[in-house]
């Protein structure tokens, strides 16, 4: 049994110990937006929060977030509206949109540590989420326009 | 003449024989009535907690997923495996039905309420120096918990190895006991943390090297070993992180899991921080000053400053286009959550800084690679995930070779690959 708690709500699942987090959202929780890339941790799309830390969910087992608090994209913002999915709209990020939930969680978590990235911090950061679609200059537009939008962290 | 000869040395073995045993044999203390818990009083009970927590007592004593200080623990040593046992108040398989003075005994000598010698996998050797009114407090604390009905596992130490009795003859050669003697041209802080460090929290018995009969070493103190298939550091003069561990910096990890130029508590020293948690925070900073006293830190903050800066450096080799299959691998798996830059962030473990990347040996490092940090140890609530599943042990081993090489000045690691591939096959461990 692990408990934590995802968006807010406390779940208990009784899955497996060693069954990856990624799994446990999606089939167990029925929560589709965080979504299945490479599966070695080497592309970014199931990013989401651990702990207010992105965290790759397809590599996280079960039994190492018992405690913790986790944040899928359907829990970043209860509209739907965060600054970086605003300028996500706007500057018409996504193509077919695969990764982006994946890219959207790695930046909400990059901004709390960088609130005014360089375009050398964004690169450094977010390599670790790859677009097949290439959108790399429309992320770095829109997360610079979101930063700009939440102004320096108080 | 040879009938004189025979019978001579069968004399001398009958009496040595009995020599041993006399000097080996500890009396039974007579078992006793369950005391109620309503006899002990509760500011005992409580401050017995604190001190339960702040000696690990539920680290070794609980088995995973077991009733806590049931017993049932696995510790693997170079002569088998030994568990731990019950230390519930259970009349039959815990000590519910020991006294006051045969706690005491176990917890100073090392012996059993039936006479029995405990193998020192039990740390006697250092809560030898607790004062009697700790005793008291660990001994009302665990006669009030909720007694646990769960025998013993059989050990695994081989015969002879496995007599009790000649423990003694271990104790002779390795174990002073006695209660702890304040040092009186040390602060009264150094003395509560060297009581806590060297009695309670027993930091040798992982920190300190031990020779071929298990006993640690001890004009080697605190010189870093391995345990349980990790390294503790060493946390004396030879301790190699680039920025020293001061004062400020030794609370802040003790307290907290963390320190911002070290990295996170992992494998069993995720514990520690948990355990020293319910400890007043001066006892905290006792400990720390302490250590500080043995590390010479004291004074090398311009080296830390160096340091810092070089590791922010360093932070930006990879970033952007590059053909460097290493750096292309540590750019996809780590830099998300490592790359710093501009500041060092507590919760962006800076690898040129961290204790694993520096050490001599590159075990720690493998085993976090491999297996991540739960959200229990280091920073609570968050978690590193383990690339276990993903990586080779080419991958892994080529991500720390890298590491080494770009961000420290040390050695590289020899038979990185095959180091790997055995602390692969070890798994992840309790």
């Amino acid at each position: 049994m692990t408990s934590f708690t995802i968006n807010g709500r406390a779940v208990t699942t009784d899955v497996e110990d060693d069954t990856p987090l990624l799994w446990v959202i999606r089939d167990a929780i029925g929560l589709t937006g965080t979504k299945f890339g490479c599966g070695i941790g080497m592309c970014g799309a199931c990013t989401v929060h651990v702990g207010g830390r992105a965290t790759r969910s397809c590599i996280t087992p079960l039994a190492a977030i018992e405690g913790a608090a986790v944040t899928t994209i359907e829990g970043l913002d209860p509209a739907s509206n965060h600054p970086l999915q605003q300028a996500w709209r706007e500057l018409q990020v996504p193509q077919c949109g695969y990764c982006q939930s994946g890219q959207i969680m790695q930046a909400a978590a990059m901004l709390r540590d960088f609130p005014t990235p360089s375009d050398e911090e964004i690169d450094a950061v977010m390599t670790g989420s790859l677009c097949r679609c290439m959108t790399y200059v429309r992320i770095r537009a829109a997360i610079k326009q979101a930063a700009a939008k939440m102004g320096p962290k108080a | 003449m040879l009938k004189r000869l025979l019978l001579g040395a069968v004399v001398a073995i009958v009496v040595g024989v009995s020599a041993v045993c006399a000097f080996a044999w500890r009396p039974a203390i007579a078992e006793i009535p369950q005391p109620a818990r309503s006899s002990f009083a509760p500011a005992l009970v409580a401050q017995g907690e604190v001190l339960a927590s702040a000696g690990y007592c539920a680290s070794c004593h609980t088995a995973k997923g077991g009733k806590p200080f049931a017993g049932g623990y696995p510790m693997a040593t170079q002569f088998g495996t030994i568990y731990s046992t019950n230390i519930t108040p259970d009349p039959e398989t815990g000590i519910g039905k020991w006294s006051e003075p045969a706690f005491r005994r176990a917890m100073h000598e090392g012996v059993s309420r039936d006479g029995a010698h405990l193998f020192p996998a039990f740390p006697y050797d250092h809560f030898t120096k607790l004062t009697d009114g700790d005793v008291a407090a660990l001994y009302a604390y665990f006669m009030t918990r909720a007694p646990v009905r769960q025998d013993a596992s059989d050990n695994t130490v081989p015969f002879p190895l496995n007599i009790r009795m000649l423990q003694a003859g271990w104790k002779l050669l390795f174990f002073t006991p006695g209660r702890f003697h304040a040092e009186p041209t040390q602060s009264a802080a150094w003395n509560r943390g060297a009581y806590l460090a060297e009695g309670l929290s027993h930091c040798g018995a992982c920190h300190t090297p031990r020779g071929t009969l298990g006993a640690e070493i001890k004009d080697r103190a605190f010189a870093g070993a391995p345990i349980d298939g990790w390294i503790a550091p060493p946390l004396d003069k030879t301790n190699p992180s680039p920025v020293p561990w001061t004062q400020a910096e030794l609370v802040a990890y003790l307290s907290t899991g963390i320190s911002r130029y070290h990295g996170t508590a992992a494998g069993p020293m995720g514990a520690v921080p948990r355990g020293l948690s319910h400890l007043p925070a001066a006892d905290v900073a006792a400990i720390a000053t302490y250590f500080v006293s043995r590390n010479g830190s004291a004074g090398q903050g311009a080296q830390g400053d160096a340091a810092i800066a070089k590791a922010l450096a360093a932070d930006k080799i990879g970033t952007g286009l590059n053909y460097d299959p290493a750096a292309r691998l540590y750019a996809s798996a780590c830099a998300s959550c490592h790359y710093n830059g501009r500041q060092l962030n507590p919760l962006r473990p800076d690898l040129a800084l961290n204790s694993a990347v520096n050490l001599d040996d590159p075990t720690n490092l493998i085993r976090v690679i491999l297996y991540g940090v739960n959200a229990q140890d280091g920073a609570p609530g968050v978690v590193m995930p383990g690339f276990a599943h993903g990586f080779t042990n080419a991958d892994v081993a080529r991500i720390a070779a890298y590491l080494r090489a770009t961000r420290t000045g040390k050695p590289a690691w020899p038979d990185l690959e095959s180091k790997v591939a055995t602390i692969r096959a070890q798994g992840q461990g309790q």
